[in-house]
């Protein structure tokens, strides 16, 4: 309990922390070029000048601490050795080319970068369509953006007891199991048949993100102009033929910037291997890679290598979104 | 504008079915895990949470009570009870002896061993009797029953006040509120000065603050950790509330600026010509008008910080005092795997918060999803 009255404490500080932190500066600010008197014009200016730095420090300095700094950190420490202290060149690196786990990541998020980003649109694009279209649509619009409030773990656990296997002859209450063997087959683990498994926890992932998908493109598909749609209802097209050849080629850019969103978000996938799997069984991805070294192996240098290969992964869609976004503000 | 289209039913059905068809799919697995939440765990190991609303069909071995709670009736020797122990049930059939598990219907005489005879009753109720006195082992009953739906709170009875969810439910409040609140403030200030100020450089800031909201976190890790150890904060709450306060600045202020940015110009001109500094202009006119996007932008990171697994698993310990839900249900998944029903009950303590913010805010996270997505 005493924690939350810490906690509490904490926010009140802080917010009149920051309060005052902007009352007081602007104060300042405003005493030393007083904007009256004779040189009440340049005042003005000047202190223009400076107020928005007063304004954006707290959250450039949060900014430079957080994320630009360690960014630096840990571009050096790649090219250090285990604990840090000496330098080893690429070493990090060509050891990361020779590793078989290594490349077995690779491999398996190029595979979760194809499927998941891809399933998910997909899904979220048939339910953005048929919910838009029905009275219920809210009601079930709502229960599958719901996964999406879920955490990974906790949609690690919805899952692992969809996969759950309980074998010699018991009754199978994992969903999978049971219907597997209603179908015929003889029950698995399933977590650990490769490459299946992978896929098992990619579904998870799509699971949640097609919420998200189908939310950003049901807002997209409201946003066409009923002329052409009207205008192919005129010319004789299908409901079929206008979804597929006059609303989604008009949504191309949304689609585009859902698909790189949860490409981001695949990038970064970690809880639900962590939890499901930990990696083995030639599930392993990235993400969980570099949290094996740096909690399990002890080796900022390896684990700081492997971040930087997620970031290089990511870099190509940050550049496009500040190119999109640059365009924006013209 | 589709009605117009002069929609054949035909369509208006597959499109009802295929729309139930997805919400089942999408629902059933939360449902699955919600359901076997509320069963013990005999029920979860013996059938599928899909026949929990029926009545279930079991096999019991019985052993009847110790020969020391015979009673002599006459000049017979008894033991009586019931093969539910009081948990109810019916019994559709029973038997003596492990060949043939349901030989008798209820209510009938089966003969047993040494004279003995033994009878079950629909309700449970059983009853062996012996022209002699028992010894040793109690004779073993087969029972085939089918017993009634069945639901119990007894796994949140469990996890919320011996497996420590409890505790980390409020590690988890303590970790979330302060790391939800105290962003907001900064970057509203921050997306006030982008969005409403000139000054060189804005454009580049802006695109900066663009770049970093997909910088992976991962990046971040190692060399926050080792600087907080260095101040002192390697395992402490200040430590976690600035590292989530930092992570989620960049959607913050891109959420606010983007907003704030399409705030009416006139409200904040005029407000300039009657004399308002731009702090009480902020404060009095940007603050009140930005409430949706503060709201959307607070409901992220609230979900965000709620779920968060990686940053509390740096930046806090693992004791009983600093151990969040995300972290217990880790560890619970490793030390309690086959244990569906306390795992159940955890992951909806942890999951409900957050389930119960999404449908009460929904609005606010779909517009802030909406804007916040780089277009």
């Amino acid at each position: 309990m005493e924690q939350l009255f810490m906690a509490m404490a904490t926010i009140v500080i802080g917010v009149f922390g920051c309060v005052a932190y902007f009352f007081f500066s602007n104060v300042v600010l405003d005493s030393i070029y007083p904007p009256r008197g004779p040189d009440a014009g340049r005042n003005i200016a000047r202190a223009a000048l400076i107020r928005p730095w007063l304004f954006l420090m707290p959250a450039l300095l949060l900014l430079a601490a957080y994320l630009v700094y360690p960014l630096f950190v840990s571009i050096w420490l790649s090219f250090m050795d285990a604990t840090g202290d000496n330098f080893v060149g690429l070493g990090n690196y060509t050891w990361l080319l020779n590793d078989l786990k290594f490349r077995e990541s690779l491999q398996n998020n190029i595979l979760w970068l194809l499927v998941v980003p891809a399933l998910s649109t997909f899904f979220g694009l048939i339910a953005a369509a048929l919910t838009d279209r029905i009275g219920w649509g809210n009601f079930a619009k709502a229960m599958i953006f719901m996964p999406m409030a879920i955490s990974f773990i906790g949609a690690a656990v919805i899952w692992k007891f969809i996969y759950d296997y309980r074998g010699d002859g018991q009754t199978e209450v994992g969903v999978l199991n049971a219907l597997w063997v209603a179908l015929g087959g003889e029950a698995q683990t399933w977590l650990t048949v490769e490459p299946a498994n992978s896929f098992l926890l990619m579904i998870v992932l799509v699971w949640i993100q097609t919420g998200f998908a189908m939310v950003i493109l049901s807002a997209a598909l409201r946003g066409i102009p009923e002329e052409t749609i009207e205008a192919a209802i005129l010319d004789g097209a299908s409901p079929l033929q206008i979804f597929a050849r006059i609303k989604v080629p008009q949504i191309w850019g949304t689609i585009a910037v859902v698909w790189t969103t949860i490409t981001i978000t695949v990038l970064k996938v970690f809880d639900i291997v962590l939890a499901m799997t930990n990696g083995q069984w030639g599930t392993q991805v990235l993400a969980n890679l570099m949290f094996d070294w740096m909690f399990r192996g002890n080796d900022t240098g390896r684990a700081s290598a492997v971040a930087l290969v997620i970031m290089i992964m990511v870099t190509p869609i940050m550049i496009w979104n500040i190119r999109n976004a640059r365009k924006e503000m013209r | 504008m589709d009605n117009i289209a002069g929609t054949k039913s035909s369509l208006v059905w597959a499109v009802h079915l295929a729309t139930a068809a997805l919400v089942l799919l999408w629902v059933l697995p939360t449902i699955g895990l919600l359901v076997s939440s509320f069963r013990d765990r005999d029920q979860i190991t013996t059938s599928g949470w899909w026949m929990s609303l029926f009545a279930s069909e079991q096999n019991i071995v019985y052993r009847a009570g110790a020969a020391d709670s015979q009673q002599q009736e006459g000049t017979l020797w008894v033991i009586a009870g019931n093969v539910f122990d009081g948990a109810g049930g019916e019994v559709k059939a029973f038997g003596v002896n492990s060949r043939a598990p349901s030989e008798f219907a209820p209510g009938t005489e089966a003969p047993m061993n040494d004279g003995v005879t033994g009878t079950v009753a629909e309700n449970g109720d059983y009853r062996l009797v012996s022209p002699v006195a028992f010894e040793g082992r109690s004779p073993r009953l087969f029972v085939t029953s089918v017993t009634p739906p069945r639901f119990t709170l007894d796994n949140y009875n469990r996890v919320l006040f011996a497996e420590g969810i409890g505790r980390a439910f409020l590690n988890t409040m303590t970790v979330t509120i302060p790391a939800t609140v105290i962003p907001i403030l900064i970057a509203a200030f921050a997306a006030f000065a982008l969005a409403w100020m000139e000054f060189p450089g804005r454009a580049l800031l802006i695109a900066t603050i663009v770049g970093l909201l997909v910088v992976p976190l991962q990046l971040s890790l190692i060399p926050l950790l080792k600087l907080h150890n260095s101040l002192g904060i390697g395992k402490e709450y200040v430590g976690i509330w600035l590292a989530h306060s930092g992570f989620g600045l960049p959607l913050a202020i891109y959420l606010l600026r983007n907003y704030m940015v399409g705030l009416p110009r006139e409200i904040i001109e005029s407000a300039r010509v009657d004399g308002a500094t731009d702090f009480q202009i902020f404060l009095k006119i940007i603050l009140p008008l930005s409430f949706p996007a503060l709201a959307s932008f607070a409901i992220f990171q609230f979900l965000w910080t709620w779920n968060d697994l990686l940053v509390a698993t740096v930046f806090l310990g693992n004791s009983a005092d600093q151990l969040v839900m995300t972290g217990l249900l880790r560890e619970l998944m490793g030390s309690k795997g086959g244990e569906w029903e306390i795992l159940a009950a955890s992951a909806f303590v942890s999951i409900s918060v957050p389930l119960i913010v999404f449908f009460a805010m929904q609005k606010y996270l779909v517009r802030g999803l909406l804007a916040g997505s780089v277009k």
